[in-house]
C-alpha cells in the first residue's frame, strides 16, 4: 500500500515543478452526478476524464461533479464550458469520453457523434 | 446500480445538495454476526421531521414528482433485497445520518465495487467537502481522512495525476489489507 510518505515524495515533486492555475479560467467539463446519472454510468466516465486530463498534464481544464442537469433519459451527460460557449454530450461512455478528451479538449474539434440535439438524442 | 459504492456516492449527493462541508462514511463489515453495514453521516441542513417522513415512505419510490428523488429510495430497495434495512435520521441545520445494513452473505447483496473511485468523485466537487472514509472488517480497520491528506499535499491540487493514483491506491490496498489480515 503507498503510504502518507510516499504521499510526501509525490507533493515535493509537484512542488518543484508548481505552475498555478487558476480554479475556473479556462476549460470546464461538468458530469451529471445525480441518481440518474449515477446508474447510467457517470462515475467511470468522470474518472476518465479527471485520469486523462491530469495524465496529459491538461493545465487549466477543471471537472466538476454536478446535480441533475435534467434529461435523465439520455444520461451521462457531459457539458464542457469554454467562455460562453457550451457543449452538451450526451449518452457518454468510457470510450466516447477518451475521445472527447484527445478530439475536443486536447484537438479543439467537437465530437459531433455525442452532441445532443443535432445528431443524437 | 450494481456496486454500494455508486448508492454511497449517490447518498453522498444529497449531503452535498444539503451543504455539508463533512461526510463521514464508515463500513462495518462483522463476519460472524453477518451483518455489512453503512453508515453516513453529514453536517447539512438536515431535514423537518415531515420531509423526513416523505423519504422514508416506501410509497414515494412510485411517484413521479420532481422533489420526490430516486437514490434513498434505491439505496432502501437493495438493503432490502439482502434482508437488511435502510433508515435515516436527522436534525435541521445539525445533519443527516443514512444508516444501511445488508447481510454479509446473501447472494443479493450488491458488492462494494471501486469505493476509491466514488470517494474521488468527492473530492473533486467543486465547493470543498471534508471525507472521513472508516472501513471496519471484524477487528481491523482502515481510516482514510482528506484532512489528513490535505495536511501533507500542502497546496497541490488532488487533481494532480500522483495524487489521483495515491488516493485510488491507498484506499483499495487499505481494504485489501485489512481482510487478509483478518483471515490470516
Ligand atoms: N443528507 C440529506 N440532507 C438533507 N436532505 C436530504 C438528505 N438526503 C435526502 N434529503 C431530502 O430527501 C429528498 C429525496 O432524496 P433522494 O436522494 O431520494 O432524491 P433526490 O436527491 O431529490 O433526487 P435523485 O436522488 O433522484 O437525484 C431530497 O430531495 C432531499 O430533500
Ligand atoms: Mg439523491
Amino acid at each position: 500500500m503507498k503510504s502518507l510518505d510516499d504521499l510526501k515524495k509525490i507533493r515535493d515533486a509537484a512542488q518543484s515543478k508548481v505552475n498555478m492555475r487558476g480554479k475556473n479560467d479556462g476549460m470546464r467539463v461538468l458530469v451529471g452526478m445525480a441518481t440518474c446519472g449515477i446508474s447510467a454510468g457517470a462515475r467511470p466516465v468522470m474518472n476518465t476524464f479527471v485520469e486523462k486530463i491530469a495524465e496529459n498534464n491538461i493545465e487549466k481544464v477543471t471537472v466538476t461533479p454536478v446535480g441533475c442537469i435534467g434529461e435523465c433519459a439520455i444520461e451521462p451527460i457531459v457539458e464542457i464550458l469554454e467562455g460562453d460557449i457550451r457543449t452538451t454530450y450526451c449518452r457518454v461512455d468510457v470510450e466516447a469520453a477518451e475521445r472527447i478528451v484527445k478530439e475536443h479538449i486536447i484537438g479543439g474539434k467537437v465530437v459531433l457523434d455525442y452532441v445532443i440535439g443535432k445528431y443524437r438524442l | 446500480m450494481n456496486e454500494l459504492s455508486l448508492h454511497i456516492l449517490d447518498i453522498c449527493q444529497n449531503s452535498i445538495k444539503a451543504n455539508a462541508d463533512l461526510i463521514e462514511i464508515t463500513i462495518t463489515e462483522n463476519i460472524d454476526k453477518n451483518i455489512f453495514m453503512i453508515e453516513i453521516t453529514d453536517n447539512g441542513h438536515g431535514m423537518s421531521k415531515l420531509t423526513l417522513s416523505e423519504v422514508s415512505d416506501p410509497f414515494f419510490t412510485t411517484r413521479t414528482t420532481r422533489k420526490v428523488g430516486l437514490g434513498v429510495s434505491l439505496f432502501k430497495m437493495a438493503a432490502e433485497m439482502a434482508n437488511g434495512s435502510c433508515v435515516l435520521s436527522s436534525i435541521v441545520d445539525i445533519g443527516t445520518k443514512v444508516t444501511a445494513i445488508f447481510e454479509h452473505n446473501h447472494l443479493d447483496r450488491a458488492p462494494l465495487g471501486a469505493i476509491e473511485d466514488s470517494i474521488n468523485i468527492l473530492i473533486l466537487n467543486e465547493r470543498e467537502i471534508e471525507i472521513l472514509y472508516t472501513h471496519k472488517y471484524n477487528n481491523q480497520i482502515y481510516i482514510f481522512d482528506t484532512r489528513e491528506v490535505k495536511k501533507v499535499l500542502d497546496g497541490i491540487p488532488f487533481t494532480d495525476y500522483n495524487v489521483i493514483m495515491w488516493i485510488k491506491n491507498n484506499i483499495k490496498e487499505g481494504i485489501k489489507m485489512i481482510q487478509e489480515e483478518e483471515s490470516r
